[in-house]
């Protein structure tokens, strides 16, 4: 509870994460515009530059709020709760962008926007699990019972990315299964289109940790005023 | 407890409980195939059900006037014909997995929405495509 230092601005290395990312967003965006069209989709294969990183950053995102849940749960420091609430936001926010992007794809290649299918079925939980995540932290005025309780949701609610991950194995989807499988190895896709993929992931993953270290810090100083 | 974020916090349980218990029980089992179908047909009778399978090659008939497909479903044991009222999707071809969703009248399955199911795998057309083949490809692909 009781730091010494406690800093009111980001630290050199949020800022190489955000300046990295930001500088980098636009060389993945013209390698995501320039890979070839997909045999049978086209142009419109290219939504997976934006997709694919949405998704990953949104389970990365719960990962990360699951790990610091946990930690707060065995230490009890207040930061651990911030972390957690970070992370939690962006990856709301990146979860909302795959679900976007993810209709926007749905409609000219299955023909709908929605469908009640597995993998949409259970991403479409997990997300609600972590809007309620965030209406439960409104909801509680005690600081130390809000993180108790966002905590004890951040734990649970992650059991949702393991299962929308293997949704597509597990049950008859029709969401198409990972085109790079993390369970198999197997990579299905051009040499030049994974480049383009593994690269956006990259620069995404970056400003991820930039936004979650610059989100953390503003959480920190809300906190100090809320107490003072 | 603030009132206005625990009215937030009961519409996302009951909407979780409607999406656990109500939308994903059905859910599981997103599609039958047509040889799942054919077997238990007694229990699927007059209820709306979604058929998977690949569309038979050579069996796509439309009918430009009367907007009307025509093909035959098949999950390589059992073939069932399908009828649907409207335009094919875009991506929508002859091998091409499909989900149809309606019912069976009379031996034929009336579609009432038609998705098409495309694989994982991208891959770039064949060697040296030019923005002309490119256009055309998606040309194709409408």
């Amino acid at each position: 509870m009781l730091k010494a230092a406690q800093p009111d601005r980001p630290d050199a290395l949020t800022w190489v994460f955000l300046g990295l990312g930001l500088l980098l967003l636009p060389v993945g965006l013209y390698l995501a515009l320039s890979a070839p069209p997909d045999v049978n989709q086209g142009y419109l294969a290219r939504i997976m530059y934006l997709h694919v990183p949405g998704a990953w950053l949104g389970y990365l995102a719960f990962f990360v709020t699951f790990l610091y849940s946990l930690l707060y749960l065995f230490r009890q420091n207040p930061r651990y709760d911030r972390v957690a609430l970070a992370s939690a936001e962006i990856g709301l926010v990146f979860m909302g962008l795959a679900l976007v992007t993810g209709m926007l794809w749905a409609r000219p290649t299955w023909g709908v926007y929605w469908t009640w299918e597995p993998r949409l079925t259970t991403t479409a939980i997990l997300f609600a699990v972590y809007v309620g995540y965030f209406l439960l932290r409104g909801a509680i005025e005690d600081p130390e019972l809000r993180a108790k309780a966002a905590a004890a949701v951040g734990i649970l609610g992650f059991i949702n990315v393991p299962i929308s991950y293997m949704s597509v194995k597990w049950w008859r989807s029709l969401h198409q299964t990972q085109s790079i499988d993390l369970t198999t190895g197997k990579i299905h896709m051009d040499p030049a289109m994974l480049q383009a993929l593994l690269f956006n992931l990259f620069v995404f993953t970056l400003l991820y940790l930039g936004f979650v270290r610059f989100r953390a810090l503003l959480a920190a100083l809300e906190a100090r005023k809320e107490e003072a | 407890m603030r009132a206005k974020y625990l009215v937030g916090l009961l519409v996302i349980l009951g909407a979780l409980a409607y999406l656990i218990f109500g939308g994903l029980g059905q859910n599981l089992v997103y599609f039958l195939t047509p040889s799942e179908y054919l077997q238990d047909q007694a229990r699927y009778q007059n209820r709306p059900v979604r058929l998977g399978g690949l569309v038979k090659e050579g069996t796509v008939r439309y009918d430009k006037d009367q907007l009307e497909l025509r093909f035959i479903l098949t999950d390589g044991v059992a073939e069932v014909p399908v009828v649907h009222k409207g335009t094919p999707p875009g991506m929508f071809k002859e091998g091409q997995g499909v989900v149809v969703e309606g019912r069976f009248q009379e031996g034929i399955f009336r579609g009432t929405n038609l998705l098409v199911k495309h694989s994982e795998t991208y891959q770039a057309p064949k060697a040296g495509w030019t923005p002309e083949e490119v256009r055309k490809l998606i040309e194709e692909a409408k």
